[in-house]
């Protein structure tokens, strides 16, 4: 049975490795001091629907993602993999979403690009760990929801039987199709990248990245329809503008604070041993430990 | 009409501690509204006896929803439950669990009904709020307080319009307190035909298996928890050999667990577990805000680290200046020799 599935995939700030300098004096966030990444659990996703294409031969993995031009990333990096295209939802209208204006957003691109036999994201991204907009994806396509998938096991006659994680322990759930899946950073690792495929999409671009008329590979772009990615704004979708970005979202930020700690008296002591011996005898002493 | 919700997260007919803790939060909240505290739980055969683990924490009306397709949880039952209830009650305010429960419900919820939804907030309390551009004022709302963008910052979200205002709230963040054993709150039962239709049952659970927590880190009295700083699986085997001696738990902070050093239900912090132990050792942290959530309301905090700037130690009662491959061997050692 081949099926058509779809990756939700967002680049986000690699929040792991924050440097001194990722907020400005102003106490905002620094974004160009932060390196740009495929959210990690987005990829175990990816991964997760290339090994159902690998299963169900003539399946289609496209990728959607939004975000500005750069984050066209996102679908080189899952075309190099094995994803078959992908879509760049990119407008300023789009911009301040909260979880609930972007899953609106992502929903209207998935009705208006035809919804797929299986959807697949991330359980959340690094940048805010909220895990929302998986659950309210489903939520606006009215389609069941499995959350913190581990494995595919089986998926057949218009079912899909899945692993998943819960509160100390796991579980196995069968759902219909089509369904929505977000899958957990402790699923399977995201192949790397096939070299054949690198040299084949590494000048994918979205038109907004293109190179103009006259500049080198501009006329590659005619010939290998492949290369042109696809790109799509609040009227290509449709979208009721009313329900995307900061106007479509209900949580608004009322104050952002720096972290500044209220130092406390301390004491500071080496690592010689009369100094951790002292330690050991003062906590021991006061029956803090022992 | 307005009141305050809270969403009581069920295994088999045993309350969740997180869900105990937000009803404590939650009375706190409905006091200072002067609204009154509901709660929601959605199960199978749990009608006679919940109650007395939900009505003590002051719960005014307690909506029980008891059929067999509701235990154990599926999204798409307890989301028709939770939205044609709140159709009906229009709450202000609606606190579930953070975890994997209330992380794929909360979102669902918030979905169908248009309204906002902050994720694993760490405090929330009730204010007021100015929309300057739109030039209007609201007396009550709730902040939902939460470190966010890789801790470099809090930030304090207000949902002005839409209702209910949603929140979900780790365990082990709030601390849950019986307000009076007798408590008396009005029992609700409901036809869940009403609100669940039949369609609503397409996902099957086949197989479950739930262990109890392998740990005792949430109520340990001495933890002792590692960070990036420890190098490697192999540096934890240190810090275990540490926990036996002073019989404390070991914890591990996010950059640990990511890197694979520790199992990830030991992760400390703002997406993990909160700690409130007596002492609390930290070995090759850094400390950035999501993991200091976690732990800051710990009695003694001893802060191993070879950095002294490391923001941790400015929260640190006693720092040690030191590698953690050094220090931690001479803590046992004088451990032993000192505590016969």
């Amino acid at each position: 049975m081949s099926l058509k599935i779809i990756v939700l995939a967002k680049q986000v700030p690699d929040t792991r490795n924050v440097g001194p300098d990722a907020m400005t004096p102003e106490g905002t966030v620094n974004r160009s001091a932060l390196p740009a990444i495929f959210n990690p659990e987005d990829l175990n996703a990816l991964e997760q629907a290339l090994r159902l294409k690998d299963q169900n031969p003539g399946s289609t993995v496209t990728v959607v993602t939004m975000g500005p031009p750069r984050a066209a990333d996102v679908i080189r990096e899952s075309l190099y993999r094995g994803a078959d295209n992908g879509y760049l939802l990119t407008d300023r209208a789009f911009a301040g979403a909260d979880t609930l204006a972007t899953s609106y957003a992502l929903a209207t691109t998935i009705k208006k690009i035809g919804v797929p036999d299986v959807i697949l994201g991330g359980r959340q991204a690094i940048d805010g760990d909220t895990a929302q907009v998986g659950p309210q994806v489903a939520q606006k396509l009215d389609l069941p929801q499995v959350t913190y998938v581990e494995e595919i096991l089986k998926c057949a006659e218009g079912k899909i039987t899945v692993k998943r994680h819960i509160d100390g322990g796991v579980e196995t759930v069968e759902a219909p199709l089509p369904v929505v899946l977000t899958v957990n950073g402790s699923a399977a690792p995201c192949r790397p990248r096939n070299a054949k495929l690198v040299m084949k999409y590494k000048r994918a671009m979205v038109p907004l990245e293109k190179p103009a008329e006259g500049l080198p590979y501009a006329e590659e772009y005619g010939k290998k329809p492949y290369l042109t990615l696809g790109q799509l704004n609040t009227a290509d979708v449709e979208a009721d503008l009313q329900q995307c970005g900061l106007s479509g979202s209900p949580t608004k930020v009322k104050a952002v604070q720096n972290i500044v700690f209220k130092a406390k008296e301390n004491k500071v002591l080496t690592s010689s041993d009369a100094d951790v011996e002292g330690l050991i005898q003062e906590l021991l002493a006061n029956h803090t430990i022992g | 009409m307005n009141n305050v919700f809270v969403y009581c997260e069920l295994e088999g007919t045993v309350v969740a501690e997180v869900s105990q803790e937000l009803l404590t939060k939650g009375r706190k909240l409905a006091n200072t509204l002067g609204v009154q505290l509901e709660a929601v739980a959605a199960g199978s055969g749990i009608t006679g006896n919940i109650e007395k683990q939900i009505l003590p924490y002051g719960v005014d009306k307690l909506h029980i929803f008891d059929a067999p397709g509701l235990a154990p949880y599926t999204s798409l039952p307890h989301t028709s439950v939770m939205v044609n209830l709140f159709k009906e009650e229009q709450p202000q305010i609606c606190l579930m669990g953070a975890d994997v429960v209330g992380r794929d419900l909360g979102p669902r919820v918030s979905s169908a009904l248009h309204s906002g939804l902050t994720a694993d907030c760490t405090a929330l309390e009730i204010g007021p709020h100015e929309d300057k551009k739109a030039g209007k004022t609201y007396e009550s709302l709730l902040y939902q307080i939460r470190p966010a963008f890789g801790g470099n910052i809090v930030a304090t979200i207000v949902n002005p319009e839409n209702r209910p205002q949603m929140a979900t709230v780790r365990s082990g963040v709030m601390k849950a307190e019986v307000l009076d054993p007798d408590y008396k709150g009005e029992v609700i039962v409901h036809d869940v035909a009403k609100y669940v239709p039949e369609t609503d049952y397409v996902v099957k659970v086949l197989d479950r298996h739930v262990e109890k927590a392998k740990n005792n880190l949430k109520g340990a009295p001495i933890v002792i928890a590692g960070g990036y700083g420890m190098g490697s699986k192999e540096g934890f085997d240190m810090l275990f050999e540490l926990a036996k001696e002073i019989h404390g738990e070991v914890g591990g902070s996010r950059a640990a667990v990511d890197a694979g050093f520790c199992d990830h239900d030991l992760q400390i912090g703002q997406t993990g577990v909160t700690v409130r132990p007596k002492v609390y050792i930290a070995c090759g942290i850094s400390g950035a805000i999501q993991h200091i959530a976690g732990m800051k309301e710990s009695g003694i905090i001893i802060s191993i680290n070879s950095d002294p700037n490391a923001p941790i130690n400015t929260i640190a009662d006693y720092v040690i200046n030191g590698t953690v491959e050094e220090v931690v061997p001479k803590l046992i050692k004088y451990y032993k020799q000192n505590s016969k």
